[in-house]
């Protein structure tokens, strides 16, 4: 077998593949954090936001013709981290067939012990949330291309924005533990900055929550109308 | 001081096995956690039944040997302390105590608390060494190794091979144990020859054996007797990836 099909075969090579797509995953959504907070620089400015990730390219590429681009990226690698992740979690539950009777979980965080429930409920939000602000399947009233009113319709229900605080907290503890241990996975550790990549990976988790709740938070109290 | 034991029975590999409760009364508090158990097992064998069989050798914390759950943590209570080392005042009067063995698909009980941990032999085996030639010992200093990587080397090197980050980890994983082995090799002058074909081959003999995949949840470090730190999987998994990534020549690297 070659080395690097070796290396996938490898429990080790499925979580470098999980920390290389949870690393562009990780980009997108600050990407994405940063983007959405443009929401306060008025309509205007945010619809011209989204017609610009629409047409990013124009005329040399069609319209939607990079945003596709991306969003196939993206899908691709939600697939494979999702796929690793199914992977590892069998191959885990077959490691430890017989219980414990009595067991005290020595895990370093509440984080790192809900990796794989957590990671369904972000999945299970992702899917209603593309299906609320960007095809309106899930929205009361959605105005296709008025980005900037969708947004403010479809968080001016209390019980909607309860739901992606709750998503964001569950992606926050996520990310905690991830960012952690992507630089563990990928072998990025020096005995210098050992006793800061977890403090760094918390600090980075909380931007990011922050950073979501702000907006929707915002529309609820009524900054943003 | 009075205790109630829940102790794991099995008779043997193909045995169910079952929870027993005991009773051990006069326990003193300077006794280790396996003198208790033998007091409980000379009554056993007074009373014509089978003892408990437990793993122990060295009584010191050096040798690995001993190593069982302990109220849900492998080696009991006490941080950074083999279970022969455990003395009974880290326990109070009329304490109800559960004794496991280590739970792992590749650890099959063999009887009672005693675990099959050949395993780790067949880790060790794919490259858990360095290949020298034998004979006259080299002169002092003749391979000069600065202090900060032999402390490192160390504090690696220090692994007794209790397999209580397998029984620690959630995902069953042996990591720990196998990171320490590539680690302490990898930082010193006498394992750069084979230092990737090392971490290739001994981390395809872990999974090989079937245990899970580590995910970072360091309950491993936590357990680990000699308290080796999961810095030394993030060392492992680089070494791997490097090994993966290298122009060298294939040949004699894992099948
Ligand atoms: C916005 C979406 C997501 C981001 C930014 C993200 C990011 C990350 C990162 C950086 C890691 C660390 C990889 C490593 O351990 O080296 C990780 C691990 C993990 N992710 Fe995600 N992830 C996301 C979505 C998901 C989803 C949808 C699932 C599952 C349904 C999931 C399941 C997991 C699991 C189980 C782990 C632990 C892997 C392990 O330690 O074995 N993640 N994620
Ligand atoms: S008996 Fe040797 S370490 Fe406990």
């Amino acid at each position: 077998m070659s080395r690097t099909a070796s290396l996938y075969h490898s429990t080790v090579g499925k979580k470098v593949l999980m920390a290389v797509t949870g690393l562009i995953l990780f980009l997108f959504v600050i990407g994405h954090m940063l983007g959405n907070l443009k929401v306060f620089e008025g309509p205007e400015s945010f619809n011209q936001y989204a017609e610009f990730l629409r047409t990013m390219g124009y005329p040399l590429i069609p319209r939607y013709g990079l945003i596709w681009v991306g969003r196939i990226f993206l899908l691709a690698a939600v697939g494979v981290h999702v796929y690793s992740a199914w992977q590892l979690w069998v191959r885990s539950r077959l490691a430890r067939a017989e219980g414990y009777r009595k067991v005290k979980d020595l895990s370093f965080s509440y984080a790192s012990r809900t990796m794989r429930w957590g990671g369904v409920l972000i999945l299970l939000f992702v899917v209603y949330h593309i299906l609320h602000l960007t095809t309106g399947q899930a929205h009361p009233d959605f105005v296709p291309g008025d980005v900037y009113r969708n947004f403010i319709v479809g968080f001016s229900n209390p019980l909607v924005v309860g739901f992606y605080v709750v998503a964001q907290v569950a992606l926050g503890l996520h990310l905690y533990h991830g960012v952690w241990s992507m630089t563990q996975t990928l072998g990025a550790s020096h005995p210098k900055y050992d006793r800061w990549r977890r403090s760094t990976s918390g600090a980075l988790a909380i931007v990011v929550v922050v950073g979501f709740v702000i907006p929707p938070v915002a529309v609820l109290l009524g900054l943003l109308s | 001081m009075r205790l109630t034991l829940h102790v794991w029975r099995q008779a043997g590999r193909d045995d169910t096995g079952s929870f027993e409760t005991y009773q051990a009364d006069g326990i003193s508090e300077s006794m280790s956690f396996l003198d208790m158990l033998d007091l409980v097992n000379e009554e056993l064998a007074q009373e014509g039944k089978e003892p408990i069989a437990f793993d122990h050798d060295c009584r010191e914390g050096i040798c690995g040997s001993c190593g069982v759950m302990i109220d849900g943590v492998p080696h009991g209570p006490k941080s950074m302390t083999t279970a022969c080392q455990v003395h009974m005042r880290s326990f109070k009067d009329g304490d109800e105590i559960w004794v496991e063995p280590w739970r792992a698909t590749s650890f099959p009980v063999i009887r009672d608390l005693v675990v099959d941990r050949s395993p780790f032999d067949r880790i060790i085996e794919a490259g858990g060494y360095i290949s020298v030639r034998t004979g006259s010992v080299p002169d002092a200093n003749t391979t000069p190794i600065s202090k900060g990587a032999v402390e490192t080397a160390m504090d690696a090197a220090v692994c007794i091979g209790c397999g209580a980050c397998v029984a620690a980890c959630p995902n069953a994983s042996a990591m720990l144990f196998t990171a320490s082995k590539v680690a302490h090799l990898a930082l010193l002058p006498q394992g750069q020859p084979e230092r990737y074909d090392r971490v290739l081959k001994m981390v395809d003999v872990h999974d090989e054996e079937g245990f899970g995949n580590c995910t970072n949840h360091g309950a491993c470090e936590v357990a680990c007797p000699k308290g080796i730190s999961v810095d030394y999987i993030a060392q492992l998994n680089r070494d791997l990836v490097r090994a993966t990534l290298s122009f060298r020549p294939e040949k004699g690297t894992a099948e």
